[in-house]
């Protein structure tokens, strides 16, 4: 099956969906290679990253369409006319064979492009400029366009002429729906890839930059100007993206996100400097980018915060930003704060949430209080997995270990306190878990354990043929 | 002795006194710990401003750690706490819990973890928290033996806490003390619980400190103890549990005895 050709297999009458065996007949010495419908996707997306110099809100089409919602931004670039000469002359010496089309409509464009690329149809002509085409222009399913063909009616003005109704009545109410908006009557929204951040700067260069002392200076001179936009509006960032667009058509988006919002552009420079710095594959200018955009997609009002005498606020402004310029290096998951959750299981005591989210409410968390003039009764390190040990008896049946083997060294019990038995949250939904008796033990270096035997003696732990088996025992922590 | 070699030697060591008494002038500001006898020794108490480095074997990691915290507790004083560690020591050692540092009297509120996947990260995001004044203490802690962790790295580490003000805590489980810039070098290990019956429970975290360097005054060993109330450092006790006061309005009962015999 044919799923795409070039020119010259058009021409020679083979079309896309024919069977191969039949397009081999009809030309004997064809090139044929797999398609390789992920790597189509990623082509238009890289396609669609390097749109975004033309406007912020660029949709897909797949398998091979954009959408640009160009409201407001021709004029930066010369006029409608010069827009879509600069992008058709740009994406034709990378090598795309392109069509496109400007019109008041997502779907009237897209008509045009299969048709009359290159074509600017002013507001209210749509009806006019597309009436000439045939039906399979409009991108309806095969279904439609037969039955409408079988019908009669072969070009689009042939259907629009008809009585809306009937042609609902007969093909659907999405087919005239989307003949309407063909036509220019109301118009369907396109779904951008990225939300449109609230801020943009960017910095066009004439001659392509590649070092990276210029790029710094590019950067900190555009937080200026964002920063300097967005205070007047009351505004801090709390996300940042850096877009580099390479020459060659590549780009490349590098984004920070801060704990508080920012309104400081010595702040945004310093976080950038220290991402780009630790990035895993460093920035690549190639032959240069000869355009860097800032955004601040994600923004907070900012209540400007008096200084008073009490350092207390102060330090916590510079502990978050502290926190961020780590996060912007090694990234946000690695730095955390800890909030009690309210359970008696141990593991799932104390949840780690990420710092740059969370210092405020860790800051405020209640923690449960220790008992006075007792000693810990909580160990300091906890493994996350419980490791097991061996141990040969128990005095008593219920009782502790007298010795046991963990990580290939015996350790003798000389001193132990339990048990305390914690039984499972019944409640949970995550399979039958066992009673834990937890024992609190020295060994003969001074070592201390917290091992816990998972199950009752000869109550919970049950063979395949129901038979009790003796429970196993674990380390889940070690005391100071 | 000719004159000029008095004079090169004279310059020298008014080089030197000057470089010492640049650290000396922070180092004023010392916590004590609340064992007398390593208070001595450390001339009053642990040097803020300063890098400290604690060593232990490996299966001693959880002691060293304990005796870290304590440190840091004591020095903070209620200011934030960064920990920087490797991703490799929580595998080994088990990560560190909230809970049991909470058992210990330290806040855990003021702990912010910071997760490095490598030395190189870990030395670096450490430096960057020295270097920023609203901390009270930061904790890198490192597993094994490792190359980064060389006397230049050391001394950017002593710079940035003696300019920030921030006391900088190197936890080196299952490491060889090497020549650095610490102001104070520990051994750490766990110590007995006092003795008693067998099969009793245990009292409070003991640990056997040796203090291997100590720049500005003597080294020694001593048994310390953790008191999780009061948050401090002290003498060793005789019971594991805290003993009631003697009632005051009864005569003593050694007292009675003595009388008796």
């Amino acid at each position: 099956m044919i799923h795409a050709l070039d020119e010259a297999a058009e021409r020679l009458g083979l079309h896309i969906g024919q069977p191969l065996a039949n397009a081999r007949a009809m030309c004997p010495d064809l090139k044929v290679f797999d398609a390789d419908v992920v790597a189509d996707a990623k082509t238009l997306s890289d396609i669609a990253d390097w749109c975004d110099r033309f406007t912020p809100l660029v949709a897909l089409d797949p398998p091979h369409g954009l959408f640009l919602d160009i409201t407001g931004c021709a004029h930066l670039f010369g006029g409608e006319a010069a827009l879509l000469q600069t992008l058709v002359r740009a994406l034709a010496r990378q090598g795309f064979a392109v069509s496109a089309a400007i019109a008041g409509t997502s779907v009237c464009a897209r008509t045009l492009t299969r048709q009359a690329s290159g074509s600017i149809v002013a507001d209210g002509g749509e009806a006019e400029a597309i009436r000439r085409f045939p039906l399979s222009a409009l991108g309806a399913s095969e279904a439609i366009t037969t039955g409408l063909r079988r019908a009669g009616l072969k070009t689009i003005g042939d259907v629009a002429s008809r009585e809306p109704h009937e042609i609902t009545a007969r093909f659907g109410a999405r087919f005239s729906m989307l003949l309407a908006h063909a036509l220019g009557q109301g118009d369907a929204p396109i779904s951008p890839r990225k939300p449109l951040p609230d801020y943009i700067v960017e910095k066009r260069f004439a001659e392509p930059i590649a070092t990276d002392t210029m790029i710094a200076m590019t950067l900190s001179r555009l937080a200026d100007t964002l920063i300097a936009s967005m205070e007047k509006q009351g505004k801090g960032a709390r996300r940042l993206e850096a877009a580099f667009f390479r020459t060659d058509g590549v780009v490349r988006a590098i984004m920070v996100e801060t704990g508080r919002p920012v309104t400081r552009s010595v702040v945004v420079d310093r976080l950038f400097r220290e991402r780009l710095d630790a990035l895993a594959d460093p920035l690549d200018p190639g032959f240069g980018f000869d355009m860097v955009r800032l955004s601040a997609s994600r923004t907070e009002i900012v209540v400007q915060e008096q200084r008073d005498l009490d350092a207390h606020v102060h330090d916590n402004d510079e502990l978050s930003a502290l926190i961020d310029r780590i996060a912007a290096r090694i990234g946000g998951k690695r730095v955390d704060v800890h909030l009690p959750q309210d359970t008696h299981i141990p593991e799932r005591a104390v949840l780690a949430a990420p710092a740059q989210h969370h210092l405020a409410a860790a800051m405020q968390a209640e923690w449960p209080a220790r008992v006075e003039s007792e000693p810990p009764l909580r160990p300091l390190r906890l493994f996350d997995k419980p490791e097991p040990i061996k141990v040969p008896f128990a005095t008593v049946p219920d009782g502790p270990p007298h010795q046991f083997t963990w990580r290939r060294a015996l350790h003798a019990v000389v001193r132990v306190e339990g048990p305390e038995r914690i039984a499972m949250e019944w409640w949970r939904q995550d399979g039958r878990q066992l009673t834990r008796d937890y024992f609190r033990i020295e060994d003969a270096e001074g070592l201390r354990f917290w091992i816990f035997r998972d199950g009752l003696y000869e109550g919970e732990a049950f063979d395949g043929d129901g038979k009790p088996v003796s429970p196993n025992w674990y380390v889940h922590g070690l005391f100071a | 002795m000719s004159g000029a070699r008095t004079s090169a030697l004279a310059t020298l060591r008014g080089q030197i006194e000057r470089i010492e008494t640049a650290e000396v002038v922070h180092h004023r500001d010392r916590v004590a710990l609340g064992h007398s006898e390593a208070d001595g020794a450390l001339k009053g108490g642990l040097a803020r401003a300063a890098i400290h480095e604690v060593f232990c074997e490996g299966r001693q990691g959880t002691a060293a750690t304990g005796f870290v915290m304590g440190l840091a507790g004591r020095v903070s004083a209620r200011r934030p706490l960064l920990w920087v560690r490797q991703d490799f020591s929580e595998i080994e050692t088990g990560a560190l819990s909230m809970s049991g540092l909470a058992e210990l009297g330290l806040d855990p509120r003021r702990v912010v973890m910071v997760r490095a996947a490598d030395v190189e990260s870990a030395l670096r995001t450490s430096a960057d928290a020295l270097a920023c004044d609203a901390l009270g203490a930061v904790v890198l802690e490192l597993w094994g033996e490792t190359r980064q962790f060389d006397l230049v790295a050391s001394r950017k580490l002593t710079l940035a806490a003696q300019s920030s003000g921030v006391t900088g805590l190197m936890l080196r489980m299952a490491a060889q003390p090497l020549p650095s810039t610490a102001e104070t070098r520990w051994m750490l290990r766990a110590a007995h619980s006092p003795p008693g019956e067998a099969w009793t429970a245990w009292g409070a975290p003991r640990f056997d400190a040796e203090l291997l360097r100590n720049r500005h005054g003597p080294c020694g060993r001593w048994i310390m103890e953790w008191k999780c109330d009061e948050c401090q450092f002290s003498e060793p006790s005789t019971y594991p549990q805290p003993v009631a006061a003697a009632p005051a309005h009864r005569p003593d009962p050694a007292v009675l005895q003595r009388r008796a015999g």
